[in-house]
C-alpha cells in the first residue's frame, strides 16, 4: 500500500506541541531483544526514532482500534499495545518508571481519532443544550465512554460495542428565552464556523491577489 | 537512518539482509520507500482500518502528483484521517493519504486537489460529477484531520466553560490531558 511518508514524517517533526514524548523499550519482535527508541504520540500516531535528536522517524504505530494494557514480561514497566484480528501484531512497550508507563497507558489508551470524535460530538450537544436551555446538563459519565476498571487496569482506545452513535438524551427545554443572539452564527458548530470564516479569508485574499495583478 | 538492523528485517537498498524463511519475513511490517529510507508502519492495521464504515466514499477520477500522471478511476474512502484509495474492483486499497497539515483547493471545474504542507506544489488531484459532490468532499476532508477535532474540542471546551462556569471534560476525566490544552505539551 502506498503511502505519504513524506507527509507522515512531518507530522511527526513539526512544530506543534506533542501528546507525550519520553523513551521506551520496544520489543522488536516474538523472540527479539528490546530496543530503547525516543517516541512521540501525535494524534493517533506513534511515532518512534532513534533517539531525541533524529530528525526522521524510523517508523510508526498507528493506532486506530488498538486496545492498551498492562503485561506480564521480564521487563519492568512494560505494557501492549494490542490489535484484533488474525496475525495482528502485539507491540510490548516498557517505560523506565511507573509514572511514565502509566501515563503512557493512559495518553495511548485515548488516542484515537474515534475516541476524541465521540468527546467533541458530546461537547458539540452539551453545547447545544446550555445555548438552548440557558442551563448546564447535570453531570454525568456518558455510557459511551470506557470505564477504568480497579485492579486490571485495563483501558481500551476502543469504545465498546454498541456505543456508536446511539440515542442521546434530549436537550433540556428552554426555561426562557436567552438574550438575543449577537450574531448569525452564534449558535454554529465550530465546523460551520471555520467555513464560514474560511470564506471570508478566501475572498479577501482574492481580492488582494486580483489588486496586486493589477498594474 | 537508523543503524539497527532487528533480527529477521531486511533493509531496503542498503543490501543488508538476514538469510531467514519466508514465512518469518512475511509477518513482519512491510515498508515504505521513501526519499530518507524506509519508515515502518504496521500495514496490516492500515489495511483494516481501511475496510471500517467510511465517512464518505465515492468513486471519483485520481491523478497522482507526479508529472504526467493519467486519470483514473478510483473508489476513495474517508476513514478518520485517511484517505484511502481502491481500484474500483480490489478489496485492498492501492494507497491511503493520511491527512494532517493539508491543504484541499477547489481546482476547476468540480474537481479538487490535496496538497501537504512540506510540499504545496505536489498536489494530488480529484475529479467529481458535480460541483455538489466536490464542496461535499472538500468540506469533509478539511474536518477530517486529527489536528482539526481537537482544534473543535478546545473550542467546545471553552465556549462550555465560560457559559456555564465549569470544564465539561472533568466529568470525562480528561481536564489534565496535555491533548487538550491549548499549549499540549512541547516536543
Amino acid at each position: 500500500m502506498k503511502l505519504n511518508e513524506r507527509s507522515l514524517a512531518f507530522y511527526a517533526t513539526c512544530d506543534a506541541p506533542v501528546d507525550n514524548a519520553g523513551f521506551l523499550y520496544k520489543k522488536g519482535g516474538r523472540h527479539a531483544a528490546y530496543h530503547r527508541r525516543w517516541f512521540v504520540l501525535r494524534g493517533n500516531m506513534l511515532f518512534y526514532f532513534e533517539d531525541a535528536a533524529s530528525r526522521e522517524p524510523v517508523g510508526v504505530i498507528i493506532l486506530e482500534g488498538c486496545t492498551v494494557e498492562l503485561v506480564e514480561a521480564a521487563e519492568e514497566f512494560a505494557f501492549a499495545v494490542r490489535f484484533a484480528g488474525a496475525r495482528a501484531r502485539t507491540y510490548v512497550l516498557a517505560a523506565e518508571s511507573q509514572a511514565a508507563m502509566e501515563g503512557w497507558v493512559k495518553a495511548l489508551s485515548r488516542a484515537s481519532f474515534d475516541y476524541l470524535r465521540l468527546v467533541v460530538r458530546e461537547l458539540e450537544q452539551q453545547l447545544a443544550a446550555v445555548r438552548a436551555g440557558g442551563c448546564p446538563l447535570p453531570p454525568r459519565r456518558p455510557r459511551a465512554l470506557p470505564p477504568k476498571e480497579n485492579g486490571c487496569a485495563v483501558w481500551s482506545a476502543e469504545p465498546p460495542a454498541g456505543a456508536r452513535p446511539g440515542p442521546v438524551p434530549p436537550p433540556l427545554p428552554p426555561r426562557r428565552r436567552a438574550s438575543a443572539p449577537n450574531g448569525p452564527l452564534h449558535a454554529a458548530s465550530f465546523a460551520r464556523l471555520h467555513e464560514w470564516y474560511g470564506q471570508e479569508v478566501r475572498a479577501l485574499r482574492g481580492q488582494w491577489l486580483r489588486s496586486r495583478a493589477q498594474p | 537512518m537508523a543503524a539497527v538492523v532487528l533480527p529477521g528485517e531486511r533493509r531496503c537498498g542498503t543490501f543488508l539482509a538476514r538469510g531467514r524463511p519466508a514465512a518469518r519475513r512475511a509477518r513482519l511490517a512491510l515498508r515504505v520507500l521513501g526519499p530518507g529510507g524506509a519508515m515502518r508502519y504496521n500495514e496490516k492495521e492500515l489495511q483494516a482500518l481501511s475496510r471500517q464504515p467510511a465517512e464518505l466514499a465515492a468513486e471519483l477520477g485520481m491523478r497522482g502528483p507526479k508529472k504526467g500522471s493519467v486519470l483514473k478511476r478510483r473508489l476513495v474512502k474517508l476513514v478518520v484521517n485517511f484517505l484511502f484509495y481502491f481500484r474500483t474492483d480490489e478489496a485492498e486499497p492501492v494507497g491511503a493519504l493520511l491527512l494532517e497539515h493539508c491543504r484541499v483547493t477547489q481546482e476547476e471545474p468540480s474537481g479538487f486537489s490535496i496538497s501537504f504542507i512540506e510540499d504545496p506544489e505536489r498536489k494530488y488531484h480529484f475529479e467529481c460529477r458535480s460541483e455538489e459532490q466536490c464542496q461535499e468532499w472538500m468540506g469533509a476532508l478539511r474536518r477530517a484531520s486529527y489536528e482539526f477535532m481537537r482544534r473543535s474540542l478546545i473550542f467546545y471546551r471553552n465556549e462550555i466553560q465560560k457559559m456555564t462556569g465549569k470544564d465539561p471534560l472533568e466529568q470525562f476525566g480528561i481536564s489534565e490531558e496535555a491533548r487538550f490544552q491549548l499549549g499540549g505539551l512541547k516536543a
